[in-house]
Formats: C-alpha cells, sequence, structure tokens
C-alpha cells in the first residue's frame, strides 16, 4: 500500500496553485466575515465618539491620501528643526574646540615640540575630532529626541503599516519597512533587528537593502552638504527650508531605491512570495520626556558620537600621515588621489572624495572631516569655524552643485560601514551575502552618479 | 524514553513536544493573540509551579504549568501568541501542531474583550480543529471602562462552545475558568462549535474529498479540517502529518517539500 503522505500529497496536486491561493484567500476572508458578524451581533458598544478618537487619528494618519504627505511634512519638519537649531550650537562648539587648539599649539611651541608631533597630534587627531564633535554633537542632540518622540507617541508604527503595502509589492516583507526605519538610527542596529523576520529569504533581501536609508552617520553628511549647495540656491530666509526639504527628497530616494533593489532581489536572486504578517498598531501613548531625554542623548548621541570619536581619531592620524609623507615631491594623499582623479571626475566627484569614502569604511561619520582634511593639507589653509567656511573650502576646491548632489547621492546609496558589514557577516552567517551586501550598493551608487553626471554634463548645465 | 508505547498520546507528548506529563494527568492547552494577557490567566492558575523549555527543535519557548482542582492533576500548555493558525510563522505552526497532533483535553483561546472581532478569527479556526474549546474573554474590566458591552450568552450560544469572561488582572471570572476546564477536560461538556461555511465552490471540493480522505486518516484527525488544508495548498501540515503520525515512513517527497520553503 502507498505511504498516506503521498496519497495526500497527490490530492493536493490535483488542484492547481492558482486554485490554492484563490481558495485560501476565499477561506481565508470567509473567516474573517464570520468574525465580523459575530461582533456586530454580540459586541455593542455605547459613548462612541468619546473613545474612538485614537481610530480616527489613525483613519488620517494612515489614509490612503494623507498617510505619505503626513510622513513627508513630518519627517521634513524634524530636519528643518535640526538644521535650524543645530546652526549656533554648532559654530559655538567650534569656535570653542579651536580655540583650544591655538592653545595646545601655543603650548606645543613653547617647549619646542618638534613639528612632526605637532602635525599628528593637533592638526591629525584633534582637529578631526573637533570637526567631528562640533558638527556632529548639535544635530544629533535635537534629531535623536524629535525622533525618539515620534517613537514615543507611537508613530513610528503607523509609518511601517503606510510602507507595508509597497514592500509587500516589492516582494518583500512587510516587517521590513519595521527593519528600514531602525536602519534610520544606526544601519547595524537594523541588521540586527532583522531577526523578526522569519524566512531566510526575506531576511537576505532586508539586510541587503537597509543600508539604502541615511544612519545617523550620514544624516549630517547630507544635511551639511545640502545647506551649503542646495540651500544656497534660493534666498538666504529660506535657506534651511529648501535644505530640509531636499533632505527629505533624499530619503525618499533612498526608500526609492530600496524597494527597488528589494523588487530585484526578489525577481533574481531571492525568489518568491511575499509571506503575510499581522502588524498590530499599539495605542497612542503619552510621551514620557524623562525617558525620551535620556533615551536619545544617552543611549544614542552619546553611543554613536563615542564610536565616531573612537574611529576618527586613528583615521585622522593615518590621514595626516598620508598627507605628510612626500614621495617625489607628491604626498601619499595627493598620489592616491590623482589614482582616483579620473573615476572620480567620471562620476561627478573628485579623487579625494572617493579616498574619503573609502578611508570612511571604518564609519560614515568620518567621511567629512577626512576630505576637509585632505582639502587643507593641500595648502589651502583657512580656520574652519563654520559651515560657510566649509563651503567655502569646498567651492575653492573645484565643487559644483552637480558635485554635492553627487556626493549626497553617493553617501545615501554606497556601501555600508565596516561595522554594518560585520553584522551582516554574522547574522547571515555567508561571505557570500556579505560581499553582495557591500557591491550590491556601490553599483547602485556608482551607476546612478555616473548616469546624473553624464546627463547633466550632456546638457550642459554645469 | 517509553519505546514500547511509541503510540501513546503522552509518549507524543514528550518526544515530539518537549512535554512531560503523568498518565494522570489532563493536559489544557492555552491560546491567544499576543497582548490578550494569556501570561496573566497561565500564571494565575499555575501560580509558581511552572517549566519553561524550548519547542523541539525550535528556537520558541514552551511554558507549561501545572495546577489540581477538584483532585484532578492539569498540565497547562501556553502556546505562542498567534494572530491565526494558518502556519505563517513558526508560532502559528507550533500552536496549530500543539492542537491537532497534541490532542489536548481542552483548549482555552484568550481573547481580547476591546478588539473582539480581531481575536475571534483565532477562536474560529482553532473550532475548525478540535471540539473541546472554551473561549475566554479577557480583559473585561478594559472593555466596560472604553463602554464595549458583549453579549457572552448569546456568543455562547452561537458558537456552540463554553463562553467565560474574565478579568484576570484582578482574579475576577477565574473560578468559573477552571470549573469549565474541569468539565470539558472530562467530557462532561458537550460542545456543538459552529463550523464556517465556505464558498460552494470550496465546499463541493470538500464534499469530494472528505470521503477520499477518511480512510486514510482513519480517524486520527479531523477530515474536514484537513481537506481544507488541502483546499488551500498548505504543505506544511503534510510535513506536519508525516513528523507525528508516521514518523517511520520515510517521505520521498520530503524533499520537494522542503524546496517549497527555501
Amino acid at each position: 500500500m502507498s505511504n498516506p503522505i503521498n496519497l495526500l500529497l497527490d490530492i493536493e496536486n490535483e488542484i492547481s496553485n492558482k486554485d490554492h491561493s484563490l481558495f485560501r484567500d476565499s477561506m481565508v476572508s470567509s473567516i474573517y466575515k464570520e468574525a465580523e458578524s459575530l461582533s456586530t451581533q454580540f459586541v455593542m458598544k455605547s459613548d462612541e465618539k468619546k473613545y474612538n478618537w485614537d481610530e480616527q487619528l489613525d483613519n488620517i494618519l494612515t489614509s490612503k491620501i494623507f498617510g505619505y504627505p503626513i510622513m513627508f511634512l513630518l519627517l521634513g519638519l524634524v530636519f528643518w528643526i535640526t538644521i535650524t537649531g543645530s546652526n549656533i550650537p554648532s559654530s559655538l562648539l567650534a569656535d570653542f574646540l579651536f580655540a583650544i587648539e591655538a592653545h595646545i599649539t601655543t603650548f606645543f611651541m613653547n617647549i619646542n615640540a618638534p613639528k612632526w608631533l605637532h602635525g599628528i597630534l593637533v592638526l591629525g587627531i584633534y582637529r578631526t575630532l573637533a570637526w567631528v564633535i562640533s558638527v556632529m554633537l548639535p544635530p544629533m542632540a535635537i534629531f535623536f529626541p524629535c525622533f525618539t518622540l515620534l517613537e514615543d507617541l507611537g508613530y513610528l508604527p503607523r509609518v511601517a503599516f503606510n510602507l507595508d503595502k509597497l514592500f509587500k509589492k516589492a516582494g518583500a516583507h512587510g516587517k521590513q519597512a519595521l527593519t528600514m526605519s531602525m536602519g534610520f538610527g544606526c544601519n547595524a542596529a537594523g541588521i540586527i533587528a532583522c531577526r523578526i523576520i522569519e524566512s531566510p529569504r526575506e531576511r537576505l533581501i532586508a539586510m541587503i537593502t537597509n543600508n539604502f536609508v541615511p544612519c545617523n552617520g550620514r544624516f549630517p553628511t547630507l544635511i551639511a552638504v545640502s545647506s551649503i549647495f542646495i540651500g544656497s540656491i534660493v534666498a538666504s530666509q529660506y535657506n534651511t527650508l529648501v535644505a530640509s526639504f531636499f533632505v527629505c527628497i533624499l530619503v525618499i530616494i533612498g526608500i526609492l531605491v530600496t524597494l527597488g533593489v528589494s523588487l530585484g532581489l526578489s525577481k533574481t536572486l531571492l525568489k518568491g512570495v511575499p509571506s503575510s504578517f499581522t502588524l498590530e498598531l499599539p495605542p497612542y501613548r503619552k510621551p514620557q520626556f524623562g525617558k525620551i531625554l535620556y533615551r536619545s542623548l544617552i543611549d544614542r548621541t552619546i553611543f554613536v558620537l563615542g564610536r565616531a570619536i573612537v574611529v576618527a581619531a586613528p583615521a585622522g592620524l593615518v590621514t595626516w600621515i598620508l598627507a605628510n609623507v612626500f614621495i617625489g615631491g607628491e604626498s601619499i594623499l595627493s598620489l592616491i588621489a590623482g589614482f582616483l582623479q579620473p573615476f572620480g571626475n567620471l562620476i561627478g566627484m573628485d579623487g579625494f572624495i572617493l579616498m574619503a569614502f573609502i578611508l570612511g569604511l571604518p564609519a560614515n561619520e568620518i567621511v567629512l572631516p577626512l576630505l576637509i582634511m585632505s582639502y587643507m593639507s593641500k595648502g589651502a589653509m583657512l580656520e574652519l569655524d563654520s559651515i560657510e567656511a566649509m563651503g567655502n573650502l569646498f567651492i575653492a576646491n573645484g565643487w559644483t552643485w552637480l558635485t554635492g548632489l553627487n556626493v549626497m547621492l553617493f553617501s545615501l546609496l554606497h556601501f555600508p560601514c565596516a561595522t554594518t558589514l560585520l553584522t551582516i557577516n554574522k547574522e547571515s552567517g555567508s561571505f557570500k551575502w556579505t560581499f553582495l551586501s557591500a557591491i550590491i550598493p556601490t553599483i547602485v551608487a556608482i551607476v546612478t552618479c555616473f548616469v546624473l553626471t553624464q546627463i547633466v554634463r550632456l546638457i550642459g548645465l554645469v | 524514553m517509553g519505546s514500547n508505547c511509541k503510540s501513546c498520546n503522552k509518549c507524543i507528548l514528550h518526544e515530539k513536544f518537549n512535554i512531560k506529563a503523568e498518565q494522570d494527568e489532563l493536559i489544557i492547552a492555552l491560546a491567544g493573540n499576543p497582548n490578550v494577557g494569556k501570561s496573566t490567566v497561565f500564571n494565575s492558575l499555575t501560580g509558581l509551579k511552572q517549566h519553561t523549555g524550548n519547542w523541539p527543535g525550535k528556537t520558541v519557548s514552551n511554558t507549561r504549568g501545572h495546577y489540581t482542582y477538584k483532585d484532578k492533576k492539569f498540565v497547562l500548555v501556553d502556546l505562542p501568541g498567534t494572530y491565526s493558525l494558518l502556519s505563517n510563522s513558526i508560532e502559528e505552526e507550533i500552536a496549530r501542531d500543539f492542537i491537532c497532533f497534541g490532542k489536548p483535553n481542552a483548549t482555552i483561546v484568550v481573547a481580547d474583550a476591546t478588539c473582539l472581532e480581531r481575536n475571534l478569527n483565532l477562536a474560529l479556526q482553532v473550532m475548525e480543529l478540535t471540539n473541546q474549546v472554551i473561549l475566554c474573554i479577557n480583559l473585561m474590566d478594559e472593555a466596560k471602562r472604553k463602554g464595549i458591552f458583549i453579549d457572552i450568552h448569546g456568543l455562547q450560544k452561537d458558537l456552540g462552545i463554553p463562553v467565560i469572561q474574565t478579568a484576570a488582572r484582578c482574579g475576577h471570572g477565574l473560578d468559573d475558568l477552571i470549573d469549565a476546564v474541569y468539565h470539558m477536560a472530562l467530557g462532561n461538556t458537550l460542545t456543538n462549535p459552529k463550523k464556517i461555511i465556505y464558498e460552494e465552490k470550496i465546499e463541493t471540493e470538500l464534499k469530494k474529498l472528505i470521503p477520499r480522505l477518511k480512510p486514510i486518516l482513519n480517524n486520527k484527525l479531523d477530515v474536514r479540517w484537513v481537506a481544507l488544508k488541502l483546499i488551500e495548498g498548505d504543505l506544511t501540515i503534510l510535513h506536519s502529518i508525516q513528523k507525528f503520525l508516521y514518523d517511520e515512513i520515510s517521505l520521498d517527497t520530503h524533499r520537494e517539500v522542503a524546496c517549497f520553503y527555501e
């Protein structure tokens, strides 16, 4: 006699896959209808208006018409507050830290310290650190509490709800909307969060594409470059408004690329159907401000800043050495940059920028500081105490708005930082997927910048 | 392990579900959506007599507790919180397999009174799987505060299973629940769970399949339910039938089934 399981399998196979899924949908909807009719029959609600404000709020926040615009506006508002609010403290901090630098320099001169020691310690390490702190601390101290506030209010699950449908259409898991949101904080954290996705196929998609949303390490870069090159297009009173609007656009581009690459992966390397899940919208809660401040300032700001400092100090050292060791009249830095220059030019940037991105592999936070140091070591010495000064430095080095745009796009789309890659390796347990997670974003970034640059140059806008 | 009684239910429980129970102990499963106070019910029934472990081969934790009521010993098994039994996730599969193959003497479905409709989905699915179901509508205190009123008697009559209202946080209704469980586990309660009538095409398909399945399943499983699973193309159920009922027979479609999930 034949195996009973095989008999059952034969019976199952008599029905086509298409019918299976039609039947399944119909069965699920029958169950839901039954539950609905039972509930209307036996559950009575009194005083609906009084208790339903949260349901009504949900209807607006997750509605088809208002859902996305509200998301966009809230995100823009957070960026605007961050950019506006961090300008003044940033320059105060910079003034303070560079004043200290002057004192240290005097001290070094008084004790007759060798020039190279001063170079390594002050111009290399201290300056990079001062830059990282003054540029990153104020935006983070504003951005994180705002973001945590949205989280605490219960808005983030609504965002995930809004995005869920899009991810399904991209052949990915709806929960990817959540892991993506985590990525705004830190991509490595986003990768770990991918554990909530059970299907290995969908988890890999979520892990590979997590990098396409800017993390905290990259937001300062985006915000700074956007203020310099996009904000300055309009009159100064609209400066920050336009800059924050543009960072929003970048975030949306990042989400679109996430969806696009997810779709591509689910059609090629990671074929399959998306599995469904239930997302419970938790009740809105009164935010606990003490907790928000603690969580966002201690857990996030100090953590990210600490990591940036730990990475920035040695990176500053290495960069200074590269910039000050000369081979045949040219510094190593210039030699590498010169080598990368043709390729950099092809995608609308230059050799120094590419090198900064490569040296910034340990942490995206240090890309701008490294770049500034490279430019300054070329001889264009100036006091770097404000965003304008940074803008002038960039323009003096041949940046146009196209360069700025490319830097932002490249920063948004390029390979993840070393921490994220290590996390991917640990979570996926496979070198192949780690490699793909590095190479896919890099290709996307290069192609995007290349196409944009060539089109703009062809039309003759620059 | 008692290798000479492979077929007895307690051995299946031990070997396949990692649940140890004495021959005279009655097995009660506790199902429910997440965040409905399932753990509160579990803790108030079992107190500190709890054991935790994992479901065999899974990273989902498995908690069971013991209690005694009217000279009868009970083992209460806390199933993972799920919204359905459609086997979309490991948790749903575990819950389904336990109710289906662990053959508990009674299954309690804990529901949230403040959003009963959503919770009924799970209850209706459990009712398709077993007759031994009790619906426990929890969080009645919160529902009252929100101005929600539930016609318990009407619901009980319509569903054809015992419906108990509780507010586990303040201990209300738990005595009724224990009592209902006791009577059901001893077989004193006659239930007639409401079965969902599906669209005509599916019902016709069911009529064709049920007579064919009867000799294959040999009364080991609910025929209508298995037929429904086959109609919707759920291959995980075949996997589970193989795993829990025919362990010794090798499944030559094993690879095919596995591929489907990779």
